[in-house]
């Protein structure tokens, strides 16, 4: 954290300040060690065994906050009887199927409740049968799109399940979980995760102690949870954790997803993503014969505020299709576009290289050497008929078909390439107007403060201008398949030098507007009947009583410690969510020290210095009646009201691709067998084998002792992720000056690198250099009688800039995450060496040779 | 003591220096390092502010995450980072005393109870109440200002450098292609403005504080005894003293190990204290001279 975010980071250090324990685990020793109480080495790619020792480890000891588990969480839901554990099935749940790689999640439901699976009616129904067996053939198969479509709201659920307060029934998800990580003792974390048992036992100790009534802890994670192929479940792991402890919607806990950009929250809320509409509003599938009801049927929740998605949706197809959404008309639903099946980043550039996705826009990021399998990206971009490149500076994703690397192994050829790039320099985040929108949902407003130089521009004003452009040439198009285009709003005002559109009139659209035309200042405001717009409803109210809210920066000193008047936090400015929790089922606070929100019962209100995360006059003793609906079915004691069940999930019966509780896995390559189950890897997981993306073979495989050593990716302070914002700017190149190399004296000796030598990293996808640090940050680790090394690789490098150097993502394959599709690159194994890496078409033969010794000849070997 | 003005305790340098008695209070830095996180925002800052040219070579160094090494013309802010292997906090000290003994091809993940520790400092001109640099500057291009810092005026500075070996901490430097001498001004042209130095603003953990000394020593004998409560008695200051080698530093640090650690001197001493003492010893062995020369003649006339 102290690494990549140390504008955050200083919160830390004034908690530490406070008295607060800092406790840091990490395969690496980074700055954020050096400064913490405790730095606690694991092996990459095991945080699951960690985390997971934890659970057990409050389990065992009664350490968990049993009034609010019993109260908050899914603790007494009983689930079906059809239901089987990796306890059962040696590491996988009921419903795999070996054939296509997934499962079919409906015995992970609760007894005598039906649970909208996100792999059910939520998208596969609808897809054509071909497009299953394309993706068959080149993958495991995959729903289309998975958890994320549940978003902020959880999955959909309906029925009342069957519950047992006392903890005690053999099914229900409290001793399911007992059972679940029995096995994840101390020494099993050792085993697998290569930490000291003592000092396994000094965290669990410290979390326990600092968790309950009187106190709360917080956890903090960034890619280094999520980069897996089990990355969602890192976080669930988390959060089972933190419902356990009680350390969820109050004050000082919570689970804090540190973001790799200044807006990636922003980006998922209003998404870039392909399969979700603003404020986590599933993307509708191609299915044959669905309307707008059919849609909102399928997936609003009955119980919570997802079951008004009705009217978010309504409202979202207004903001952006106007008086030409009707009621007649389904509010245009036909307009938007359909999920037909994996359209995310890595398979598109395959659907490229295969010849079917011809044009792509690159906007802010750069996959030439950003990506994982960065050849892979390259090849994908040779494949194009165009390409649009918008960035800061010349970056490798725009000058890959002049100087990349496959032009130096003579693999690709300048003049055989097709693809035409158009590059157009982009302004900076201090030349123009915006919206910043962190980890904590908090909207900080950015004022332009100089002007873009040269062609450079703003992407509002690219994209702004390029929709007024095409629907210019569309004019008086009678073709339906134009109507969209046309049909959209798009007259936001414009001004200044370059008719830059307005950020502000943009972002009061996100906000919504009511029947008569003026902000609106909630969600609850918004109609299904059209009445009202609204761009992203869990923004709704950032332009209340027209002022834009997120501009607002009303000094600490002058407000109390919540700050409500800086920025503004979505949903309708809470600071903290769920905060309902922070009360007892009676609405006193848990305590007084760690007192939030309370019920008031003079006041017949919740009061505190935060929002109260629940209806503001919902007494603690409301009981819905049978029939109720939507937020009216969530009884007063439970504060979780965006899940269907008002309560916070232990256990997921729905919602995830890839199992209902976490479990550990193997990375797709690693060093040892899984110490938990037979099942080495993730079964769910998204495999692509293609030539150009090999797997090592694992422990135990032939040729898996080519590969021996594990290697991390990382960040350093002084670069900005692929290296676009920092590697050509003279004062962050001098800082970090060199693609280098993290290992260990003990490596650096077994090996015979040199300290600021030269040495190679190789995987059975390329080979590149770097110089070498040699460090005592760098530790071997002993797990199971064996020493794994671990080499540190950072990310930011690339062949243009100031600073060059190879790029890390040349290293990596693809395999993903089958909920959200991320990719691991937190954990893989390599070889390295000393020396220069071989120039020109040595290098394909250097890498090719690897690949014989390992026995991958074709990359579509069979994977364990 | 008063009539030495080039060492010892100092009240007063600014009123010292000539301005009047309503000048402004001294102001200085106080970097705690126990806070540092080593991200640079400083240098960087320092750099982005006073115009300052990238002027590393773009090798890396092999110097832990120090790359720029030291302070320098350009570099005004300068990180250090500093590996060691420490005693183990939780693990038996029993070995310690043999290190690297053990069976060839032992135990690589064993490092004889050791544990790793990585400091950070942000090093910077400490503006000395006795500046040897200011006392040595023919041309007055170095100067005391009116918030009791050490400034050079580059359009004076003539680039004699006799400033640069008088540091005793090694901070001014030349700039190799114009010969001016450079250094910290503690963002002279912002305190004007009542604004913070870039490096203070910039810094996310309050490592490195601004403001008045006075102030900024008490704070840090706070912090001091912290620390030592908290258990960590390792913890120090360096420059807070008024009755050290340079009358105390405006700009001091609270560190975790000894000085040298940091690169910094363990004593530093104003390389003009003895000035007085060496002109007196000089006068007298001039006068002596003199006589004895004049005795000679004298003793020749007869």
């Amino acid at each position: 954290m102290a690494e990549a975010h140390p504008v955050g980071f200083q919160w830390v250090m004034e908690a530490k300040a406070r008295g607060a324990t800092v406790i840091h685990v990490d395969p690496r020793y980074t700055r954020t060690s050096a400064l913490a109480d405790m730095h606690v080495p694991i092996r990459a790619g095991s945080d699951i065994a960690f985390l997971g020792g934890l659970i057990n480890y409050v389990l065992r000891h009664d350490a968990y906050f049993a009034e609010y588990v019993k109260a908050y969480t899914n603790a007494p839901m009983i689930l079906r009887d059809d239901f089987a554990d990796t306890e059962d099935l040696d590491g996988l749940f009921s419903g795999y199927d070996h054939e296509s790689g997934s499962y079919d999640v409906r015995s992970w439901q609760y007894q005598g409740a039906e649970v909208e699976a996100s792999a059910g009616r939520r998208d596969e129904t609808g897809v054509q049968p071909e497009e299953v067996v394309r993706h068959a053939a080149g993958q495991r198969l995959q729903s289309a799109a998975g958890s994320e479509q549940a978003g902020s709201g959880g999955a959909p659920l309906r029925g009342t399940p069957e519950l047992d307060e006392t903890l005690q029934h053999p099914r229900c998800v409290f001793q399911v979980l007992k059972r679940h990580y029995a096995r994840y003792t101390p020494e099993m974390v050792e085993k697998v995760c290569g930490t000291p048992p003592e000092l396994f036992e000094k965290v669990a100790a410290e979390l326990v102690a600092n968790s309950g009534r009187e106190r709360t802890s917080a956890f903090a994670y960034a890619v280094g949870w999520t980069h897996h192929t089990v990355g969602v479940q890192y976080i669930r792991c988390a959060s089972v954790l933190q419902a356990l402890l009680g350390n969820i919607g109050r004050p000082g806990g919570g689970i804090m997803a540190l973001r790799g950009h200044a807006s990636i929250q922003g980006s998922t809320d209003i998404p870039t993503l392909y399969n979700i509409l603003p404020g986590y509003i599933p993307m509708p599938h191609a299915h044959r014969e669905q309307d707008l009801a059919t849609f909102i049927e399928a997936d609003s929740g009955e119980k919570g505020f997802w079951g008004n998605m009705d009217a978010y949706t309504v409202s979202l197809l207004k903001a952006w299709f106007g008086d030409a959404a009707t009621a007649d008309n389904d509010f245009c639903f036909d307009y938007l576009p359909r999920v037909t099946g994996d359209h995310g980043t890595f398979q598109t550039v395959m659907d490229q290289i295969d010849g079917t996705v011809k044009g792509y826009f690159v906007i802010g990021e750069n996959p030439a050497v950003g990506t994982a399998n960065s050849k892979q990206q390259r090849l994908g971009l040779a494949s194009l008929d165009w390409l649009v490149v918008r960035d800061l500076n010349m970056i490798e994703t725009a000058t890959f078909w002049s100087d990349g690397p496959e032009i130096a192994t003579a693999e690709m050829e300048t003049g055989r390439i097709g693809t035409e790039v158009f590059f157009l320099p982009a302004a900076s985040h201090t030349e123009k107007d915006g919206s910043f929108t962190n980890t904590q949902r908090l909207l900080q407003w950015h004022h332009t403060a100089v002007e873009p130089t040269g062609d450079a521009r703003s992407d509002l004003w690219f994209y702004y201008h390029l929709g007024r452009r095409i629907r210019a040439k569309l004019a008086g198009s009678t073709d339906p398949r134009d109507r969209p285009v046309l049909d959209l709003t798009w007259d936001y005002p414009t001004g200044g030098r370059y008719d830059e559109p307005s950020a502000d009139a943009v972002l009061r659209e996100i906000g919504g507007t009511g029947p008569d035309g003026a902000a609106l200042s909630s969600y609850v405001e918004l109609n299904n009947d059209g009445s009202t717009r609204c761009g992203c409803w869990i923004y709704c109210g950032v332009y209340a009583d027209e002022v834009n809210l997120s501009a607002r920066r009303k000094p600490r000193s002058e407000q109390d410690w919540v700050a409500l008047e800086w920025g503004w936090a979505w949903p309708l400015n809470r600071r903290i969510i769920y905060n309902r929790a922070s009360a007892d089922p009676d609405g006193n606070p848990w305590s007084e020290r760690k007192a939030y929100i309370r019920w008031d019962a003079e006041q017949g209100r919740w009061v505190g210095p935060d929002v109260p995360d629940f209806t503001a006059t919902k007494p603690p003793d409301y009981v819905p009646a049978a029939d109720a609906k939507g937020p009216d079915a969530i009884g007063g004691d439970e504060p979780f009201i965006m899940q269907s069940d008002g309560r916070a999930w232990l256990y997921a019966p729905a919602g995830l691709v890839d199992g209902p509780l976490p479990a550990h896995y193997e990375p797709e390559e690693s060093p040892v067998r899984n110490a938990l189950y037979g099942q080495q890897s993730n079964p769910a997981r998204q495999e692509y084998n293609r030539p150009e993306n090999p797997y090592h073979p694992v422990d135990g495989q032939p040729g898996s002792d080519v590969f021996p050593f594990v290697f991390t990716t990382f960040r350093v302070t002084e670069h900005h992720t692929a290296g676009g914002m920092s590697r050509w700017t003279p004062h962050l190149a001098e800082l970090q000056p060199e693609m280098f190399l993290e290992v260990s004296p003990e490596l650096a000796a077994e090996r015979g690198l040199e300290h600021r030598g030269w040495a190679t990293v190789v995987t059975a996808r390329s080979a590149i250099e770097g110089r070498v640090l040699v460090t005592d940050r760098a530790k071997p680790l002993r797990l199971d009688g064996r020493v794994i090394h671990q080499i540190g690789i950072p990310w930011h490098w690339g062949p243009n800039g100031l600073t060059t150097g190879d790029a890390a993502n040349e290293l990596l394959g693809v395999s993903l995450d089958p909920n959200v599709h991320i990719m691991e690159t937190k954990a893989a194994t390599c070889d390295i060496r000393p020396g220069r890496r071989p120039r020109g078409p040595e290098l394909v033969t250097y890498v090719a040779a690897y690949r014989r010794r390992a026995g991958l000849e074709t990359g579509l070997e069979e994977r364990p | 003591m008063t009539d030495n003005r080039l060492a010892g305790p100092l009240d007063d340098p600014i009123a010292e220096a000539g301005y009047p008695a309503d000048h402004p209070e001294r102001v200085g830095f106080f970097t705690d390092t126990s806070v540092c996180i080593g991200c640079k925002a400083c240098e960087v800052a320092c750099k982005e502010w006073n115009l300052l040219e990238a002027d590393g070579p773009l090798d890396l160094s092999g110097n832990s995450y120090d790359n720029t090494v030291g302070l320098g013309a350009d570099t005004w802010r300068h990180v250090a980072f500093i590996e060691q292997r420490v005693p183990a906090r939780d693990k038996p000290q029993a070995d310690l005393g043999m290190p690297g003994v053990g069976p060839p091809g032992g135990d690589p993940t064993d490092r004889d109870g050791t544990d790793v520790r990585w400091l950070m400092s942000s090093d910077v001109c400490k503006h000395c109440t006795h500046a040897a640099c200011l006392d040595v500057c023919p041309t007055g291009a170095l100067m005391r200002t009116e918030y009791g810092t050490v400034m050079v005026q580059d359009d004076i500075c003539n680039g004699c450098g006799y400033c640069i070996p008088a540091c005793p901490y090694g901070v001014i430097d030349q700039r190799p292609n114009d010969g001016g001498a450079f250094k910290c001004t503690m963002c002279q042209d912002r305190l004007g403005d009542g604004l913070a130095p870039a490096c203070a603003t910039a810094c996310p953990t309050e490592s490195i504080q601004f403001g008045p000394l006075d102030e900024l020593r008490e704070r840090a004998a706070q912090r001091v005894e912290e620390l030592h409560e908290r258990g960590v008695p390792e913890a120090r200051l360096y420059g807070h003293d008024p009755s050290d080698g340079v009358g105390g530093d405006a700009a001091f640090f609270l560190l975790l190990d000894e000085p040298e650690v940091y690169g910094f001197p363990p004593d530093p001493v104003v390389t003009t204290g003895d000035l007085p003492a060496m002109w007196r010893h000089a006068a007298e062995a001039a006068l002596a001279a003199a006589g004895a020369v004049a005795l000679s003649f004298l003793g020749g006339a007869r």
